[in-house]
């Protein structure tokens, strides 16, 4: 563990990874207390200070019914990072089942599985994400459901490659001649091996996850009002610039801070753990 | 003789492929007495190892394989017993050991863990204090010098050397009656291969466990089998004592396949010809000549 820290930390950039995710986790575990305005995550109206440009107390200004969007941004971030571990929650483990089942049984299984994953890929992930928000209401659980349609079979393929190699490796086949059942081969022997690519797509995927939750809110398919999000903050500014600024730049840079973060500090696990086998 | 350990009688096996049946094996018959150390001998692709998943049952398993003929273990017809009985015997009665000792133990655990895991196969409900005691004893036996420190490391850590002991004394953990060896050591150096492999054949003799010995190495079948089978493409062409098959080979292609082994002295790598009419000569069995 500290190995891994003093690597991590030893590369500029995995630091630079490292040091952004750990602020935007902070920021939205600690948004209670970090946030100037807290009351302003909700339905909040204050005309007498709305849209403000950045100014003290309101750092980074305030929107067009008066909210402190900088407190916005903290708590946008608490629903961000919650989308995405629970999408990621839901997603991988089935993916992974999918994956590993494919690849290590094989025959009509792999066909239908994997097959069926294909038809999955093959459809734009927002295309797909957003025909089921407009089939289905646009609230959180639906956003969650739609995105999580569209991310397990990333999981699928990636477990499966890997299965495929693994199930060549002789303990696989000393484990099948000492007479174990299929489920512990697949996850008592070769799952532990799949961990490292897929806590590697995790930590990369939590950062397009929140992308792709602010691109439907944006497009007004996602969280909504008065609920503060990334994705339709930067819409609702949208329409006042270039005069109110503020309203589009400081939410676009927070989807910016967190998706390069998760970037920079997935592709720090991933020569981490390749080199380390 | 016919009370043998391991009896295999006219095994075929042919694969089911585009192009329709695909023989494999043409009609095997074997034994492998009580504590006995036989070799089956052939060039690659001859049918050593898919004889052994016979006998595992893993081939059975295959939907595209046909398997026809009789393995008779311990006097009783592996085909007519239930799947369940068959399975039961791999890893207690039967084991195995591989060519590539490190890539047959699961990185991502340590040593220890797989070791109790195969002495709870064993013996179910076995705790894991005895496990562990049981397991030092028997990294003990194949003179591992520090077994505690063994068992507490991760298998790419240990040596190719190392990782075949902890293979072999695995493999003899459930004193299994019959051991297949799969072409073991091959992926060792050749210093380290006749250490584990003298080893090995103390262990067995000790024991009483009968072997099969699966090989291409003359040489090392030479050394450690009690009677020897040679296979060609599917059909066993030579059977008899390992002194007697090795001074007197008298089918064409157990005479070729001798005259293969470079020498340690030069002379170049022998030229072989891919097939001489000789070599589908039916079977000579040295035995068979000295009962009647």
């Amino acid at each position: 563990m500290r190995r891994t820290l003093y690597i991590l930390l030893s590369n500029p950039l995995s630091a630079i990874g490292l040091f952004l995710v750990g602020t935007v986790v902070f920021a939205a575990v600690f948004a209670d207390f970090i946030a100037p305005f807290p009351s302003h995550r909700g339905a909040v109206v204050d005309f007498s200070n709305f849209n403000q440009p950045p100014h003290w107390p309101n750092i980074f200004g305030t929107d067009l019914v008066g909210r402190d969007v900088f407190s916005r941004i903290l708590y946008a971030y608490r629903i961000s990072l919650m989308l995405g571990v629970v999408v990621l929650a839901i997603a991988v483990p089935i993916g992974v089942t999918v994956g590993l089942a494919a690849g290590y049984l094989g025959g009509w299984a792999e066909f239908v599985l994997m097959r069926l994953t294909d038809v999955f890929l093959s459809i734009p992930p927002l295309v797909l994400a957003m025909s089921v928000m407009g089939l289905l209401e646009p609230t959180l659980t639906n956003g969650m459901l739609a995105v999580t349609t569209m991310w397990w079979p990333w999981y699928a393929r990636l477990v499966y490659n890997v299965t495929r190699s693994e199930a060549q490796e002789g303990y696989v086949l000393a484990a099948e001649i000492i007479g174990a059942s299929r489920l512990h081969i697949m996850f008592r022997e070769i799952l532990p091996n799949c961990v490292p690519s897929i806590v590697t797509k995790m930590t990369l995927d939590l950062g397009f996850v929140i992308l792709i939750v602010s691109s439907l809110s944006f497009l007004g398919l996602g969280v909504q009002a008065p609920t503060p999000d990334l994705g339709s903050m930067v819409a609702e500014g949208g329409n006042y610039l270039p005069d109110s600024w503020w309203l589009t730049v400081f939410p676009s840079l927070a989807i910016l801070i967190a998706v390069f973060g998760f970037n920079l500090l997935g592709d720090a696990l991933r020569q981490l753990l390749g080199s380390d086998q | 003789m016919r009370n043998a350990l391991l009896d295999i009688r006219d095994l075929r096996l042919a694969f089911k492929g585009y192009s329709g049946l695909v023989e494999v094996l043409h009609g095997i018959s074997l034994h492998v007495g009580a504590g006995e150390k036989v070799a089956l001998v052939g060039e690659s692709g001859s049918g050593k190892s898919v004889t052994a998943r016979i006998i595992l049952g893993l081939l059975q398993e295959l939907r595209t394989a046909q398997v026809s003929g009789s393995v008779l273990f311990d006097g009783q017809d592996l085909e007519q017993q239930p799947l369940k009985a068959r399975q039961g015997l791999r890893g207690t009665r039967i084991s195995m050991i591989f060519q590539d000792p490190t890539s047959s133990l699961n990185p991502v655990y340590p040593i220890d863990a797989q070791f109790i895991e195969v002495l709870k196969r064993g013996s179910p409900g076995v705790a894991e204090a005895d496990a562990r005691t049981r397991a030092v004893a028997l990294l003990k036996d194949v003179s591992i010098p520090e077994p505690e420190r063994v068992l507490a490391s991760y298998p790419f850590q240990l040596s190719g050397g190392m990782n075949q002991r902890v293979m072999i004394a695995m493999a003899l953990a459930n004193e299994p009656s019959l051991l297949i060896a799969d072409e073991p050591g091959t992926a060792l150096d050749v210093t380290v291969q006749a250490q584990t492999l003298h080893m090995m054949r103390d262990l067995v003799e000790r024991r009483g466990t009968s072997v099969l010995f699966i090989s291409h190495n003359l040489g090392v079948v030479r050394e450690f089998a009690d009677r020897v089978y040679v296979i060609y493409k599917g059909r066993l062409v030579e059977h008899g004592e390992t002194h007697e098959l090795f001074h007197n080979p008298r089918h064409p292609y157990t005479r070729a396949l001798m005259a293969a082994v470079p020498r340690i002295t030069g002379g170049g790598i022998p030229q072989i010809d891919e097939a001489t009419d000789g070599f589908q000569d039916p079977m000579i069995d040295h035995e068979a000549e000295v009962s009647t």
